[in-house]
C-alpha cells in the first residue's frame, strides 16, 4: 500500500500504457478478450484515481503526491508530477470516461487491437498534461496525444463522406478531418513550443513551481525587446495554442469536422476530456505565468468567449447532421469555461474571481459528462439507423421509449437545466463574471437561449413529430452494454446537479488557492 | 596492453571485406553469412565503447598511437569522446542492420558487401581518426567505394549519372578541406598532424577567418548544407537500399562530424566570424528543405530531402556554438542517422514489391506489411520532432541554442515541423493506408522477411529509447561538447 501511495502518480500516468502493451500483446484473433483486457485494465487508472481522491487532502495549499527523477538533465527538465484541486477533478474525470469509451468502443470490429492500444495510449498522454508540473514534460505528454488521436479518427472514423480540397482532388472526410486536426494543432503548438524553448533559455530551468515565481519576477528586456513585449509575444503564443485546443472562436473550425468523422469512442473522448487540456492549460500555464498579461488581456479573451458561446450555439442550431449539432455545442459550452477564465483573469483576487473560475472549472467537468455522453447517444442512434441526418428521424419516441428518456435526460443536462450539473457551473460562471465583464456576460446568457433552442431542436427532431415509417422494425432499444455506459454519467450528472459540494469544495480550495485574495 | 578495441572497431570491416572477396562467388549463403558476423562483431565492440566510456573522466579514450610518418609528423592516432562516440555506434547499428536486409541481393552480393565493408571502415576510421592525415585518409576510402556500389547496384535509370555528381561533389568539398588542412600543417611549425596538438596551435585571427571556409564548407558539403546539397537527394535516390542508409545515416553524419572537429574545433575564431553565413544557409536547409520534400512524387526523394532539411538542424546547432546548440546537434546526428536509415530501409522494403516509388501509384501496404508501416510511423513521429522520440531530444536544444544567438532564426526554422508534419502525414495516409491500388493487387505483395523485421524493430526502439530516455546518450555528448566550448573560449 505504501509503495502505491508514494508512486500513485506515477502509477496512474502509465498504468494506461501497461495495459495498451498488454492488450497489444494479445492474440489478433480473440477480440472478445482483447475488448475485455482493454475494459477491465482501463479499470485500474480509475481505481487508482479513486485512491487518489480520497488520499487528496483538498485542504492544504499546494501540490500533493509529488514525484520528482532526472529526466533530460542537460536542459534542465526533470519527470516532476503533482495535483491540486484543479488536476485531481480532470484526473479523475479522464479516468472514469477513458473505461466507458472502450465499454462504448465494444462493437468496433476492425483491428480491435489496434483500437484498444491506441486508445489507452491516448489515455496516457492526457494524464499527462495534467499531472505533469514541468513545462518540458507537459508538451511531451500535451503533442503525444495527438498521434492516437490522428490514426483513431483516420483508422475508425466514419467511413462514408468525401471532402473537396484545394486543387479540386475528393479525399475522404475522416483522411480530411484527421490532417486537419493534427496538421491545426501542431502548427497551433509551434507558438507554444517556440515560447517554452525560450523560457528555457531565459529561466534555465522547466519546472513550473520555480517559474512561477521566476518568470513573473523578472524585468529588465530580453533579445533586445522591453521584457513587457517579449512576455506578450510568448502570453499570445500560449493562448492560441490553447485557444485552438478548447476551441475559442475562431480557431474551432478544426473541432466540427473531427467530432463528427470520429468513431463514437473517439467523439467522447475527444469533447470530454482532449479539449479540457486546452482549458486547462490556460489554468495551469497561461494565468500563473503572465498574470499581467493575462489581466490585459482578458477583455479580448472575454469577448471571444461570449462569441463562442453565441456563434457556437447558432452554428448548432443550423446543423442538420446530429453529430455536427452536438459538436458545435462543445463550442458553445467551452466557451462559458474560457469567459469563466477570463474574468478571474481581470479580477484576479476578487470573490467574483474566485467564483467565476470555481464556475469554469466545474463546467470543464461537467461538458467531459455531458459531452461524452450526448456523443455516445449519437453513437447508439447511428448504429442502429446509419444516418445522422436529423431531417430523416421523426418521432422515434413510441419505439425506443428507453433510449428516449435517457437522451432527454443528458440533453437537458447539456442545456443546463436546474436540478442537473450543467446549470450550477453555468450559473457560478454568469454569477461570477457578471461584475466584471457585465455585457459579455449578459450577451452570453442570450447565447444560453439558443443553446436551449438546438437542444430542443435536436430532441424534438428525433423522437417527436410524425414517425418516419421506414424505420419500424429497423430501430432496437438501447442494449444493456449501452446502459452501462451511460448511466454512471448520468448518475453523477444528477449528483452534482442536486449536491455539488463534494467536488466543489476541492475546486474552491484550489481556486481560492491560485487566485483568491 | 589494453585490446586495441577502436582499431579492431575500424579493420574489422575491410579484413572481413577481403575476405568475402576471397571467398567463391557462387557460395552467397556464406557469403552473407560472414557479412553478418563480421558486422554483428563491428556493432557489438562500437556498442562496447560506447558504454565503456567513462563521462566522469571526459576527453579521448581507447587512444592508440603509433608514428607512422615521424619524418612528416603523421602517426596512426585514433581515440573516442562523447561527440564521436554515438557516431561510431549509429555506424555499427547502420552496418548491422543495411546487412540485414540486403540479404536478398543476389547480384554478385560478394562483391556488394566487400565494397560496402571498404567503405564502413573509411567511415568508422574518420570518425575515430585523431590526426588529420588519417582522416583525410579514411574520408577518401569512404567516398570512393560509394561510387561504386551507386554506379554498379543502383537505380538504373539515373545510376550513373548520381554516382559521377556525388563523386565529384564530395571530391571537390575534399580538396578545399585538404588546402585547408595543409594550411594549417604548414603554418603551425609544429610538424605534426595531430589535431589536438593543431588545437593548440594558436592560428592568428586573420588566418583563421581566411581559412575556416575552406576547410568547413569543404566537409559540409557532404553534410549537405545549402547551397551545395544538390548531390545527396540524386545519391541517396539512385543508391541500393543499404547503399541509401549508410550514406544518408553515415556519410552525411560524417561531412557534418569532420566539419565540426576540423573546422570549428582547430579554427573556432573563424568559427566566430562565419556562424552568421552557417546559420543562415543552415536556415535555408531545414525550411527550404522540408518545402521540397513537401513537393515530391516519388517516394525517395521525399526521404532525400527531408534529410537535407534534418542535416540543416545539425549545421544550425553547431553554429549557434553554445552547449546546447551542440548538445542537439551531436545526439541530431545519431538521431537522424537511425531514422533516416530506417527511413530508406521502409523505402526499399515498399519498392521491391511495388517496382515503384510514385506515390500516388501506391496505397494500402499496412494491411500487408504492418511492420513495416509502424516503422516508418516511427521514423516520422521522430522527423516531425514529437516529444517521446529521439527527434524532440536532439531538436529542442537546438532550438534552445539558436534562442540564444538569434530567436528570429529559431522562429523561421520551426515552420518545418510543421512541414514535415505535412509530408510525413501525406505520405504515411497514402502509401500505407488508403486502398491498394489495381494494378498491384495483381502483385501478391508479401510481408517482410524475419530479418527485415529485426533490423525495423531495432531502428524503433533505438529512437523510442532515446526519446523516452534522454540520458542514454545525453550525458556523453554532454561531455563531448565541454571539450568543443573549452576550445572555443567559452564563447
Amino acid at each position: 500500500m505504501d509503495f502505491i501511495v508514494n508512486n500513485l502518480l506515477t502509477l496512474i500516468l502509465f498504468s494506461p500504457l501497461l495495459v495498451a502493451i498488454l492488450v497489444v500483446a494479445l492474440p489478433k484473433s480473440e477480440p472478445a478478450l482483447i475488448r475485455w483486457v482493454a475494459f477491465i485494465g482501463s479499470l485500474a487508472p480509475l481505481a487508482l484515481s479513486l485512491v487518489l481522491w480520497f488520499q487528496f487532502q483538498p485542504g492544504q495549499v499546494g501540490f500533493q503526491f509529488q514525484e520528482k527523477a532526472l529526466w533530460y538533465e542537460a536542459i534542465g527538465s526533470s519527470y516532476h508530477v503533482g495535483v491540486d484541486g484543479l488536476s485531481i477533478t480532470m484526473v479523475l474525470l479522464t479516468t472514469l470516461l477513458t473505461p466507458l469509451c472502450i465499454l462504448a468502443s465494444f462493437n468496433i470490429k476492425d483491428r480491435v487491437r489496434s483500437f484498444m492500444g491506441l486508445f489507452l495510449m491516448l489515455e496516457t498522454g492526457m494524464l499527462g498534461v495534467f499531472l505533469s508540473l514541468d513545462l518540458l514534460l507537459f508538451f511531451v505528454f500535451w503533442e503525444i496525444g495527438l498521434v492516437p488521436m490522428y490514426f483513431l479518427i483516420n483508422q475508425w472514423g466514419s467511413e462514408k463522406g468525401e471532402r473537396k480540397i484545394w486543387g479540386g482532388r475528393t479525399v475522404s472526410a475522416r483522411n480530411y478531418a484527421s490532417f486537419k486536426f493534427m496538421i491545426y494543432t501542431m502548427a497551433g503548438s509551434l507558438g507554444l513550443l517556440l515560447a517554452i524553448q525560450m523560457i528555457g533559455v531565459v529561466s534555465g530551468t522547466f519546472d513550473l513551481p520555480v517559474l512561477f515565481q521566476q518568470w513573473t519576477a523578472l524585468d529588465g528586456s530580453l533579445f533586445g525587446l522591453p521584457i513587457g513585449t517579449v512576455k506578450a509575444i510568448a502570453f499570445w503564443a500560449f493562448v492560441i495554442a490553447f485557444a485552438i485546443k478548447v476551441p475559442v472562436w475562431p480557431f474551432h473550425t478544426w473541432l466540427p469536422d473531427a467530432h463528427t468523422e470520429a468513431p463514437t469512442a473517439g467523439s467522447m473522448i475527444l469533447a470530454g476530456v482532449l479539449l479540457k487540456l486546452g482549458a486547462y492549460g490556460f489554468l495551469r500555464l497561461v494565468l500563473p505565468l503572465y498574470p499581467e498579461e493575462a489581466r490585459y488581456y482578458a477583455g479580448a479573451l472575454a469577448l471571444l468567449a461570449t462569441l463562442a458561446i453565441i456563434f457556437g450555439a447558432l452554428a448548432a442550431y443550423g446543423q442538420d447532421d446530429f453529430k455536427r449539432l452536438v459538436a458545435y455545442s462543445s463550442v458553445n459550452h467551452m466557451g462559458f469555461v474560457v469567459l469563466g477564465i477570463a474574468a478571474a483573469a481581470f479580477a484576479s483576487g476578487t470573490e467574483n474571481a474566485v467564483i467565476a473560475m470555481n464556475g469554469a472549472v466545474l463546467q470543464m467537468f461537467n461538458h467531459g459528462l455531458s459531452a461524452a455522453g450526448m456523443f455516445f447517444l449519437v453513437g447508439v442512434i447511428y448504429d442502429r439507423l446509419h444516418t445522422r441526418d436529423l431531417r430523416e428521424f421523426g418521432g422515434l419516441f413510441p419505439l425506443i421509449p428507453v433510449y428516449g428518456g435517457i437522451l432527454i435526460f443528458t440533453s437537458m443536462a447539456s442545456l443546463g437545466l436546474p436540478g442537473l450539473n450543467g446549470y450550477v457551473s453555468e450559473f457560478l460562471v454568469v454569477r461570477g463574471s457578471w461584475p466584471i465583464f457585465t455585457l459579455f456576460t449578459a450577451l452570453s446568457t442570450i447565447g444560453l437561449f439558443f443553446t436551449g433552442a438546438y437542444v430542443l431542436k435536436g430532441v424534438a427532431s428525433l423522437l417527436h413529430g410524425p414517425l418516419n415509417q421506414r424505420w419500424i422494425g429497423h430501430v432496437t432499444e438501447i442494449n444493456a452494454r449501452e446502459v452501462f455506459v451511460i448511466a454512471p454519467l448520468m448518475v453523477l450528472m444528477l449528483v452534482i446537479g442536486v449536491w455539488p459540494a463534494w467536488i466543489l469544495d476541492v475546486i474552491n480550495r484550489a481556486v481560492t488557492a491560485l487566485f483568491g485574495a | 596492453m589494453q585490446f586495441p578495441i577502436l582499431s579492431v572497431i575500424v579493420f574489422i570491416p575491410i579484413l572481413s571485406g577481403l575476405l568475402i572477396l576471397l571467398m567463391p562467388g557462387h557460395r552467397k549463403d556464406e557469403i552473407r553469412v560472414t557479412a553478418l558476423a563480421a558486422s554483428l562483431i563491428a556493432l557489438g565492440l562500437s556498442a562496447w565503447a560506447y558504454f565503456a566510456y567513462d563521462i566522469q573522466m571526459g576527453g579521448y579514450q581507447f587512444v592508440e598511437k603509433y608514428d607512422w610518418l615521424p619524418t612528416l609528423g603523421i602517426s596512426y592516432s585514433v581515440g573516442i569522446d562523447g561527440i564521436n562516440a554515438p557516431l561510431v555506434l549509429l555506424t555499427g547499428i547502420v552496418m548491422f542492420t543495411g546487412v540485414l536486409i540486403s540479404w536478398g541481393i543476389d547480384d554478385r552480393p560478394r562483391e556488394f558487401f566487400a565494397f560496402l565493408f571498404i567503405l564502413a571502415t573509411g567511415v568508422f576510421g574518420v570518425f575515430v581518426a585523431q590526426d588529420l592525415f588519417m582522416l583525410f585518409f579514411f574520408y577518401e576510402i569512404a567516398v570512393f567505394p560509394m561510387f561504386l556500389l551507386i554506379a554498379i547496384w543502383g537505380w538504373k535509370q539515373t545510376r550513373e549519372y548520381a554516382a559521377m555528381k556525388l563523386t565529384l561533389y564530395l571530391f571537390i568539398g575534399s580538396v578545399f578541406s585538404l588546402v585547408g588542412a595543409l594550411a594549417m600543417y604548414f603554418s603551425s611549425g609544429l610538424n605534426t598532424f595531430d589535431m589536438q596538438l593543431l588545437a593548440t596551435a594558436n592560428f592568428s585571427t586573420n588566418f583563421q577567418i581566411f581559412w575556416f571556409p575552406f576547410v568547413f564548407f569543404g566537409f559540409a558539403v557532404l553534410g549537405g548544407i545549402f547551397p551545395f546539397h544538390n548531390w545527396s537527394p540524386d545519391g541517396h535516390v539512385a543508391a541500393p537500399t543499404a547503399v541509401s542508409m549508410f550514406h544518408a545515416g553515415v556519410l552525411m553524419k560524417l561531412g557534418a562530424f569532420a566539419a565540426l572537429r576540423v573546422g570549428i574545433m582547430l579554427l573556432p575564431e573563424g568559427a566566430i566570424y562565419w556562424r552568421w553565413l552557417i546559420l543562415g544557409l543552415a536556415t535555408v536547409n531545414v525550411v527550404y528543405g522540408a518545402f521540397i520534400a513537401l513537393v515530391q512524387t516519388d517516394f525517395k526523394y521525399v526521404i532525400g530531402f527531408s534529410s537535407v532539411s534534418h542535416m540543416g538542424l545539425v549545421m544550425l546547432g553547431f553554429a549557434t556554438l553554445t552547449r546546447e546548440g551542440l548538445l542537439g546537434a551531436g545526439v541530431q546526428m545519431f538521431s537522424h542517422g537511425v531514422m533516416t536509415a530506417l527511413f530508406f530501409a521502409v523505402v526499399g522494403m515498399v519498392y521491391d514489391r511495388a517496382h515503384t516509388r510514385n506515390i500516388p501509384e501506391l496505397g494500402g501496404f499496412s494491411t500487408r506489411m504492418p511492420w513495416v508501416a509502424i516503422a516508418f510511423i516511427v521514423g516520422g513521429l521522430v522527423s516531425m520532432g514529437m516529444p517521446g522520440f529521439s527527434g524532440f531530444v536532439a531538436e529542442f536544444p537546438i532550438f534552445m541554442g539558436v534562442w540564444r544567438v538569434m530567436p528570429i532564426v529559431a522562429i523561421i526554422a520551426a515552420v518545418s515541423i510543421v512541414i514535415t508534419a505535412g509530408y510525413i502525414i501525406r505520405i504515411t495516409g497514402q502509401v500505407f493506408y488508403g486502398k491498394v491500388p489495381e494494378p498491384l493487387e495483381h502483385h501478391n505483395i508479401g510481408d517482410v522477411t524475419v530479418l527485415d523485421k529485426v533490423a525495423l524493430g531495432m531502428l524503433s526502439a533505438i529512437l523510442i529509447a532515446i526519446g523516452v530516455y534522454p540520458a542514454l546518450m545525453v550525458p556523453l555528448v554532454s561531455s563531448g561538447v565541454n571539450l568543443v566550448l573549452s576550445l572555443l573560449g567559452g564563447a
